[in-house]
């Protein structure tokens, strides 16, 4: 620990007085110099013998530097150490000196170090703000900046509870994990029944004394540890009858047995917050791994699952949810929530940006560019629960031996931890009885008309399908239902597939899911058995399908008997989504060039027949407004144009390739600098033998290929499927586009050059910004990237509910799944606030639209079977930055037990002619790939917008 | 090893209460409906003698008190989850002291009592659904939020999660246990939308099975030693179709036990008896 900052560490000493008397003038400084705080209240480090003596040779040389940082002259050392005091789960601090300006990264790696951690994704660290709240330090962020004239002080702490800790690799992990627990149970913030904790005390008792022995533990060994809130000797003897009978079981084991209980709990890991509701109610909101809790009392009134939430924003001290519309609804609602003040709003709204992302996204969603400066940048930016599982299975070192330090003793002085969350309870009572009477609560709850434009987004389909025939084999109408929303600073939209937390409860019960894991990282592996499976005409059932089929989830449809059906139609699809899912991890992702918003939006797809595409789709919005980076507000708004219906054709279109034509393509179409349309193509490979084949070879050839690569990969061909021109006030020109399709050129790979010359799209923010706010072209790029195994299929009938096969086991029971229904009816409700609000300031205006098409060869109709597949989820992913907007769809279909996954992404790139379109649109195709390594590119459309001069006619 | 919340249906104990022959003309009623009470008793009886005879449950029978006519419906005065007992406040006034009996019998048993003090708190039994995992209180006529709010209380490990009902006297009037994660429900609306809620609020996964009769969807379920899972539920006389669904569970005992005057006072099955595990949950 002393390594790095060896040099300089005695600097917290030295500084302290100084620091005290200068923290003011300092903060004022214009200097560069990083600005002073005042030291930690607590600061008096009995630091570490060691670093001491180390130090001590250096505190000249220090204390001259930390004067001479007061100097205006000052200039060449700039590298301040300050002393960190964190509060260990075991409730012992740990003294640790960082640079002034370090992020909390680095602070956090070395408790990590010390604490000799490495399944670290579930901790984080803790601050107290100015009102005593509790934060959560960003890691990405500097240490300063956020305690800001706080003391450095800080706790380490789970922050997130994993909901099956028997997953974790290490037992080192879980006995941290059983630390905070016991401080959770103690502190009351984990409330259990006097059964439960004596179950939890005695396995803590086990595992910190060991057995039992008569000899030396006296009549109350017990006594000298906090078990519970309210520690009674009936308690205390409960637990030594329960420990006495725990003899040989080692400290890991009883650890484990503690977790396992642990964790049934229900507010195992709910993180809650005060807060009111729309009339002023006193409630609590919970924020846990499965969605966000609403209680009151201690009642739970209302939950909501993370596919369920649309969207998540705050704005003041209102924090708002957008809920997917239920199953006999037709509308979104958006519920808002007061909170006691603004800092309690945004802490909410971070705490479930974060819970989202960790756990429901495979990877975290790219940070905000930094661009404007207004509205929170925030993203959670560590590893999903899914990455950390994956890297945890890698871990290859031997069992770290460690101590288990003697927990927290009634003498002992409670921990910062333990102690606070009374207060923090206190204070937020206060706070919101405060702020509650001052304002009317002005919270809203909104319903959103969408019928109109549902209505013209019908017909839009309808036409679509109509004129899609001309190069459809198979006519299939479109299941997908699309959903967009486009989040912005501030407001995080987090929207789902309904793979829910259910299913992971199911994969868990049934299988660790470390296996799971394994799959992801396996694909290729599991395609290969596929292969083999096919050769030897064993149409036997993948090892993914036994897990599938031994699924409860899973039941044989019959369409007659009443009987036991899983209460959850949507989970049953998400269910064999989220395994796809889990395997191919397409994670919304965003790079740093563009930071990227992602919402994941649930799709069910299963619709009515009727387009479940939202009629705004995914929309190409050309512009938004300014407000949107206000800092959190609630944005709505956005402007979508939508063209979806063209783009839907497109796709059923591409439905037809084959996955077998790998090919990817690239065109002209980039050299006109227009929007683009990537297609990646991935096989899936839960399928059984025939479609295992198919997919196997989609995935030999899907090598991600940057754009700027494509050319010299001459092998790769591309074929240019057709321009079109659109006519321009046509946003919805699907007709034409279906012609599109018909027409294949082969592209030329020189042509690709265009797409060198990467600078940022910043350069189109800029130019946004700068109030030319007549964008004079505007460009769509839309990148479709579709990993689809051939055989996919939308489901002719929309209304075709997800055909599952029965669990041998559970054949007793004839089961009617009602699937489709409840998948349904969320389809072809879109967002259509979204769409509503867009017209405001759209300062496009369609004009000239060009769009262009690539597609892979199409040998995919090997197995162009007209069969639909059983489209199992669908999910829409929508990020911005100031010029683009990237809306990715993921539908996956399960056809004959190959489940195929397609992305489509599209791009919008919004901005005058000073953007580099070329770039973006290969940066877009780059990001593709990396994204999806496993996909490839099959299809790649341009389309561009041009407005055209406002004067001109239209 | 001591495991919490195992053991679903496991049961030693039941207690059951005699019929006071104040039942047929004074018990509380939604419909009008003549009662027979020798039938009723009858019916008791035999009720009782599946509990006691053929699953071999170890039976308290509670005297019968002629000032309370109502109080053969045990389930309503007490809710018993591992080895606490909450003794409620019922709804309805008249059935207040149904308690008291309750209360003693469960003290006997060594349960650890928890008693409802609010005088603003009502909770039936009957609208007490444990899933093995949770709990569903409906919210109805007979229970109020705060009845509910004391029952979280009094089983902190679990979530409690309020249903309003809107129809039906109980929340098990139309729902219940057939198994483990087995949830029973009729096919009314009401009921329909009352599991829709409750899967709204629910962090597991439970099946469903819809039985075309919401009062058949009141059943009881025991996994007992020797004869795994056990189900007690409507006869084919009051509703053929419902037990044509039933008899699909291949495999479970099928018990049909006659409750047809009985639920003339909307006295379901589980109404009139609480069951209770005596081992201790590590046995």
């Amino acid at each position: 620990m002393t390594t790095e900052s060896g040099s300089e560490s005695k600097q917290p000493q030295e500084n302290r007085e100084a620091e005290k008397s200068k923290a003011a003038e300092e903060q004022t400084s214009p200097q560069n110099q990083p600005e002073k705080f005042p030291a930690a209240a607590g600061h008096s480090t009995p630091a570490k013998r060691e670093q001491e003596q180390q130090r001590e040779d250096q505190v000249s040389h220090r204390s001259s530097s930390s004067r001479l940082s007061k100097s205006p002259l000052r200039g060449v050392r700039k590298v301040k150490i300050m002393q960190c005091k964190v509060a260990l789960l075991d409730g012992s601090d740990y003294t640790v000196d960082v640079e002034k300006r370090a992020k909390g990264q680095i602070l956090f790696s070395k408790i990590c170090e010390h604490l000799n951690l490495l399944e670290k994704d579930y901790f984080g660290i803790t601050y107290r703000d100015i009102e005593n709240q509790k934060n959560w330090l960003d890691p990405s962020k500097e240490l300063k900046k956020q305690i800001r004239n706080g003391p450095w002080n800080f706790a380490f702490n789970v922050k997130f509870y994993p909901p099956d800790p028997s997953q974790l690799s290490e037992d080192i992990t879980r006995y941290y994990l059983c630390l905070q627990l016991r401080d959770d149970v103690v502190s009351g913030r984990l409330p259990c029944s006097f059964a439960t904790h004596t179950v939890l005390g005695s396995y803590t008792v086990q595992s910190e004394l060991g057995d039992y022995d008569p000899e030396e533990m006296a009549s109350d060994y017990v006594s000298e540890l906090r078990l519970a809130p309210n520690q009674t000797k009936e308690l205390e003897e409960k637990v030594m009858e329960l420990h006495k009978t725990y003899k040989g079981m080692t400290p890991a084991e009883a650890e484990m047995h503690f977790l396992e209980n642990a964790k049934k709990l229900s507010m195992y890991g709910v993180d809650l917050h005060h807060a009111k509701d729309s009339e002023g109610v006193e409630i609590m909101l919970g924020v846990c791994a499965s969605g966000l809790l609403i209680y009151r009392d201690k009642l739970r009134i209302n939950r909501f699952a993370w596919p369920k939430i649309l969207k998540i924003s705050y704005k003041r001290n209102n924090f708002y949810i957008k809920i997917r519309p239920g199953e006999f609804e037709q509308f979104e609602s958006t519920i808002g929530f007061k909170l006691p003040n603004h800092r309690a709003a945004k802490r909410l709204w971070k705490v479930c940006v974060e819970h989202h992302t960790f756990f429901r996204l495979v990877s975290p969603e790219a940070p905000q560019k930094k661009f404007l400066s207004l509205g929170s940048k925030f993203r959670y930016s560590g590893r999903t629960q899914a990455q950390t599982r994956r890297a945890s299975s890698q871990i290859i070192r031997p069992a770290p031996f460690f101590e288990r330090t003697s927990s927290k003793r009634y003498n002992m002085s409670r921990s910062l931890d333990g102690a606070t969350i009374a207060e923090n309870h206190d204070t937020l009572m206060k706070d919101s009885t405060a702020g509650g009477d001052t304002k009317a609560a002005a919270i809203i709850t909104t319903v959103t008309t969408e019928r109109e434009e549902k209505t013209e987004q019908e017909d839009a389909q309808k036409n679509s399908t109509d004129t899609h025939e001309a190069g459809a084999t198979s006519q299939e109408p479109k299941t997908d239902s699309e959903r967009t929303d486009f989040a912005f600073d501030g407001d995080i939209t987090v929207t789902e597939s309904e793979a829910d937390e259910e299913s992971e409860t199911q994969t868990q019960d049934t299988e660790p899911l470390p296996e799971v894991a394994k799959h992801q990282t396996n694909i290729s592996e599991l395609k290969r058995s596929f292969l083999e499976t096919a050769g030897s005409s064993t149409p036997g059932p993948t090892e993914w399908e036994k897990r599938l089929s031994s699924s409860p989830l899973r039941s044989p449809r019959s369409d007659e008997a009443p009987m036991i059906e899983p209460l959850e139609p949507q989970d049953t699809k998400d269910d064999q989504q989220s395994g796809a899912e889990r395997k191919e991890e397409v994670g919304p992702k965003g790079t740093e060039a563009a930071g990227y918003l992602v919402k994941v939006v649930p799709d069910s797809v299963v619709t009515e027949g009727v387009t479940s595409s939202g009629p705004h789709g995914i929309s190409l919005s050309t512009t938004m407004d300014d407000d949107v980076f206000l800092d959190g507000t609630l944005r709505e708004e956005v402007e979508e144009k939508t063209p979806d219906s063209q783009e839907e054709v497109s796709e059923t279109s591409v439905l037809r390739l084959s996955p077998g034509a790998v090919r990817q393509e690239v065109s002209q179409a980039i050299t006109d600098k227009k929007g683009t349309l990537i297609i990646l193509k991935e096989a899936e490979d839960q399928a059984d033998s025939e479609g295992g084949v198919m997919s196997a070879l989609v995935d030999e050839e899907e090598e991600a290929v940057g754009p700027e690569e494509l050319e010299a990969d001459k092998n790769q061909r591309f074929l240019l499927c057709k321009e079109a021109e659109i006519a321009p006030e046509d946003i919805f020109t699907h007709n034409a586009v279906v012609k599109l399709l018909s027409l294949t050129e082969e592209m030329k790979g020189g042509d690709m050059n265009h797409v060198r010359g990467l600078d940022s799209p910043k350069k189109a923010m800029a130019s946004w910004i700068s109030e030319e706010v007549k964008t004079e072209a505007s460009e769509v790029i839309s990148a479709r990237l579709k990993s689809s195994p051939t055989r996919m299929t939308v489901s002719e009938s929309s209304a075709m509910p997800l055909v599952v096969q029965g669990p041998p086991g559970q054949e007793k029971t004839a089961v009617a799944t009602e699937t489709g229904a409840a998948p349904g009816k969320t389809a072809g409700q879109m967002p259509l606030d979204s769409v509503e609000a867009a017209t405001k300031d759209v300062p496009v205006i369609h004009t000239e639209t060009k769009t262009i098409t690539y597609e892979a060869a199409a040998d995919a109709d090997t197995n162009g079977d007209a069969d639909p597949g059983v489209l199992l989820s669908a999910q829409t992913i929508t990020s911005e930055t100031t010029s683009t907007t990237t809306t990715t769809h993921i539908t996956k279909t399960v056809k004959g037990g190959i489940s195929e996954t397609r992305i489509e992404k599209r791009i919008v790139i919004t901005g005058d002619a000073d953007i580099d379109h070329d770039e973006a649109l290969a940066q877009a195709i780059k990001e593709a790939k990396e994204q999806h390594p496993d996909m490839s590119v099959t299809k790649v459309v341009v389309h561009k917008e041009t407005e055209i001069t406002p004067e001109g006619e239209d | 090893m001591a495991g919490l919340m195992a053991g679903f249906g496991h049961y030693t104990h039941a207690i059951v209460r005699g019929i006071p022959a104040s039942l047929a003309k004074e018990a509380l009623r939604t419909n009008q409906a003549e009662v027979d009470l020798d039938k009723a008793r009858t019916e008791h009886d035999a009720y009782v003698q599946v509990l006691r005879t053929r699953l071999g449950l170890e039976v308290v029978e509670l005297p019968a008190d002629e000032s309370l006519p109502d109080c053969v419906f045990v389930e309503d005065a007490a809710v018993v989850c591992g080895d606490t007992a909450l003794i409620t406040r019922p709804g309805a006034e008249s059935r207040r002291r149904e308690t008291e009996a309750m209360k003693e019998a469960l003290t006997d048993l060594n349960m650890n009592i928890v008693e409802i003090a609010d005088e603003n708190a009502t909770l039936d039994g009957g609208d007490v659904l444990f899933t093995g995992r949770e709990f569903f209180v409906g919210l109805s006529k007979r229970t109020n939020q705060r009845g509910a709010e004391i029952l979280a209380d009094a089983f902190k490990d679990y979530a409690v999660s309020t249903v309003p009902v809107l129809e039906g006297l109980h929340l098990k009037s139309f729902c219940s246990m057939g198994g483990p994660g087995l949830i029973v429900i009729g096919s009314s609306d009401p009921a329909q939308k009352a599991l829709k809620i409750m899967q709204q609020m629910s962090d597991h996964r439970y099946d469903k099975l819809t039985v075309p009769d919401d009062l058949a969807a009141n059943c009881i379920y025991m996994n007992l030693p020797d004869k795994g899972h056990v189900l007690l539920h409507c006869t084919t006389d009051e509703f053929p179709e419902s037990v044509k669904v039933f008899e699909k569970l291949k495999d479970h005992m099928l018990i049909p036990v006659s409750n047809l005057e009985k639920v003339k006072l909307d006295g379901a099955l589980t109404c009139c008896s609480v069951l209770i595990n005596k081992k201790k949950p590590d046995n």
